[in-house]
């Protein structure tokens, strides 16, 4: 070989981290940028939107639950069917998530990498959770798995209880939250195409390998996102659990439906101290989605 | 390692990207698939690596049939338009791939990867990039390292589909250089997919025409370039000017005007003729034989002079080029007539 130089090179190195995004750039540029009455004018209709309808009901619930001091609070946490309902929420997120992981993944593999008949109709029905109300999920297990159905008396009859119980709050879970993962991974994938993966394997990767070293590492940030986002509806789901759960306290209680049993039954503090648990819940969730999405633009910028 | 393709047919619905091709290559050569943008070039060297299966046909590596046999173990390497890089590894993880891949029995220890990853950097002349990322390098660079990735697991075939498509003119023509320097010296059997006549002329030892599907004609550049096989070769490789007339006994006659040519034609055959913009004289002498134009443009930069002529009768436009000497001589002034021979013409029967 030749020690010829490459004008190319010389070239100083390309800085992404350099790289202004198209958004700041518009925005600091003066030629195309709004007048200021315009910009101050979308920020506070912004801004007046979010207070009103999203942060003063959050801290509504907050004030409601601590209203009468922090013993009270307490006491409505430690009780024990709330501590059993607390359980169940985290068990039935458990039992999910893996499930629509696996379900998701597999989903959006297919989609995105496979040419099949009735592609568009699978494309179709993962949406058909977000559709569909709820209550009607509910009540199709209900229907399904409940003592006046063949398939439901077969369960009974060996003492499988599926519905006002643990498996049909995980099932009727399972249902609502399955379009999460496939649905954030399907155009991700698709935008990926397979040229990476066909230069694994044409490097000799076998099909797991191409997996876990190709297709993995580039779909990590949307699972996780998807992940996140499915636990959160996981956790609060309440119409289709409700259906199914029968509402046997300490049982089958989900911490959304202990909250409304005892609103219900005017125990207002207890109801919002537990529904400030939820709440926790789900800010903590979105801290981590935050703290996932700027790891990732941080890594994209490396 | 020599392959051979028989009788490759592939259709993508209705579409025809290949009809029946057949082709040879011998072990150590460079092949340039060369020809318009969906003329089955690309489909070729993908049903080659087996990332496609053709309908019909076989290709055979090295006197075996691998028509059956997984991408994986064909041993090819391959790269790609868009370079395909893994883009969360480093250059030196890409590249490295391959060889990590290996089941446990052939696998290479770290330490011998390590060495031959970076003995591929040297080759490249890339080592001092082993740590970044393929976001942080140049498309030419991103190039040289798909190189080095497709060459670390020594394949038997190197493939190429458009390897300078996406680069910009001044890099293309410093790695065409490279990549030809390269294979003299690693003499791995060699074909690459370009749409680009330099290119293939410049860097192949052999050149396949396709169009539509078809194989118009093989040959070495020079061969392709001076003789044509076909009016679509003709039309496709550097410019040329297009004659459409009727053959008289030893000449031809192209709307009023005619032109001795010798021919094998019967006359009054429906014919097209080609010439290459070097093979036309410019006569300044009106009542001399040849076609009547006019003259549009006189473009001279370079060594080489364009005079570009309009058609006196029908508008169409022709190129010649000419020497500064002729030039000087011509004093050509833009809208002055003159009259065009074609001192080489290339005649075809016309098809009805």
């Amino acid at each position: 070989m030749t020690g010829a130089i490459y004008a190319e090179d010389l070239i100083p190195e390309v800085k992404p981290s350099a790289v202004i995004t198209n958004g700041t750039r518009f925005e600091n540029n003066r030629a195309t940028r709004e007048s200021t009455w315009v910009k101050y004018t979308v920020l506070t209709i912004g801004l007046a939107f979010f207070t009103l309808f999203l942060l003063v009901p959050l801290v509504a619930v907050f004030y409601e639950a601590l209203r009468q001091g922090m013993d009270v609070y307490w006491e409505a946490l430690i009780e024990p069917d709330a501590v059993a309902a607390l359980k169940l929420t985290l068990l039935t997120a458990a039992i999910s998530l893996p499930i629509n992981l696996v379900f998701g993944v597999t989903a959006a593999w297919a989609i995105a990498k496979f040419d099949f008949r009735g592609k568009q109709i699978l494309l179709t029905l993962i949406d058909l959770p977000f559709s569909i109300s709820p209550v009607v999920v509910g009540l199709m297990y209900l229907l399904l798995f409940g003592s006046s159905s063949w398939l439901g008396r077969w369960f009974i009859d060996h003492d499988i209880t599926i519905v006002f119980a643990v498996p049909g709050i995980v099932l009727a879970t399972i249902f609502i939250t399955f379009p999460f993962i496939a649905r954030e991974l399907i155009p991700l994938m698709q935008a990926q195409g397979r040229e990476e993966e066909e230069a694994a394997v044409v490097l000799g990767a076998k099909g797991w390998q191409v997996f876990w070293y190709i297709t993995l590492p580039n779909i990590k940030w949307g699972l996780l996102y998807g992940v996140i986002l499915c636990n959160a509806r996981a956790m609060g789901e309440f119409g289709a659990v409700s259906v199914v759960s029968g509402h046997i306290r300490g049982m089958t209680n989900t911490l959304p439906l202990h909250v409304e049993i005892l609103y219900n039954e005017y125990q207002f503090s207890a109801a919002f101290a537990v529904a400030s648990l939820l709440a926790i819940l789900a800010v903590f969730t979105l801290v981590i989605k935050t703290a996932v999405e700027y790891q990732h633009e941080k890594k994209q910028g490396k | 390692m020599s392959i051979e393709v028989k009788k490759l047919n592939k259709k993508f619905g209705d579409f025809t990207a290949l009809d029946d091709i057949s082709l040879d290559f011998k072990p150590g050569e460079l092949v340039a698939l060369l020809g318009p943008s969906g003329c089955g070039k690309t489909t070729l060297l993908r049903i080659i690596a087996g990332l496609e299966q053709s309908d019909s046909g076989n290709v055979i590596l090295e006197g075996e049939d691998a028509s059956d046999t997984h991408v994986r173990e064909r041993q090819v390497g391959f790269v790609f338009q868009h370079y395909a890089l893994f883009k969360h590894m480093t250059v030196f993880d890409n590249i490295a791939f391959g060889l990590r891949m290996r089941p446990k029995k052939t696998r290479p220890t770290e330490k011998q990867i390590h060495e031959k990853v970076m003995s591929l950097l040297k080759l490249v002349q890339l080592d001092w990039l082993a740590n970044r990322f393929p976001a942080q390098l140049s498309g030419g660079q991103r190039q040289r390292i798909a190189l080095a990735r497709a060459l670390a697991v020594e394949p038997r075939v190197l493939l190429l589909d458009e390897p300078f498509g996406a680069l910009d003119a001044k890099v293309r023509k410093e790695l065409r250089r490279w990549l030809r320097k390269l294979h003299e010296e690693l003499h791995v059997t060699s074909i690459f997919v370009t749409h680009d006549q330099e290119e293939a002329l410049e860097v192949a030892d052999r050149v396949v025409l396709m169009n539509q599907g078809r194989v118009e004609q093989v040959g070495t550049p020079e061969e392709v370039y001076n003789r044509p096989a076909t009016p679509f070769v003709y039309s496709f490789l550097g410019s040329v000017n297009l004659f459409n007339g009727r053959t008289e006994q030893n000449r031809i006659l192209i709307g009023e005007n005619s032109f001795q040519h010798e021919h094998s034609l019967d006359a009054g055959a429906d014919v097209f003729a080609f010439a290459r913009p070097h093979e036309i004289k410019i006569v300044t002498d009106m009542n001399a034989d040849g076609l009547a134009a006019k003259v549009d443009r006189i473009l001279s930069f370079g060594s080489s002079n364009r005079v570009e002529l309009d058609d006196l009768k029908t508008g169409q436009l022709y190129e010649v080029s000419v020497t500064t000497e002729e030039l000087a001589a011509l004093q050509l002034k833009p809208g002055q007539q003159v009259r065009l021979t074609p001192a080489h013409l290339e005649v075809f029967q016309s098809a009805d």
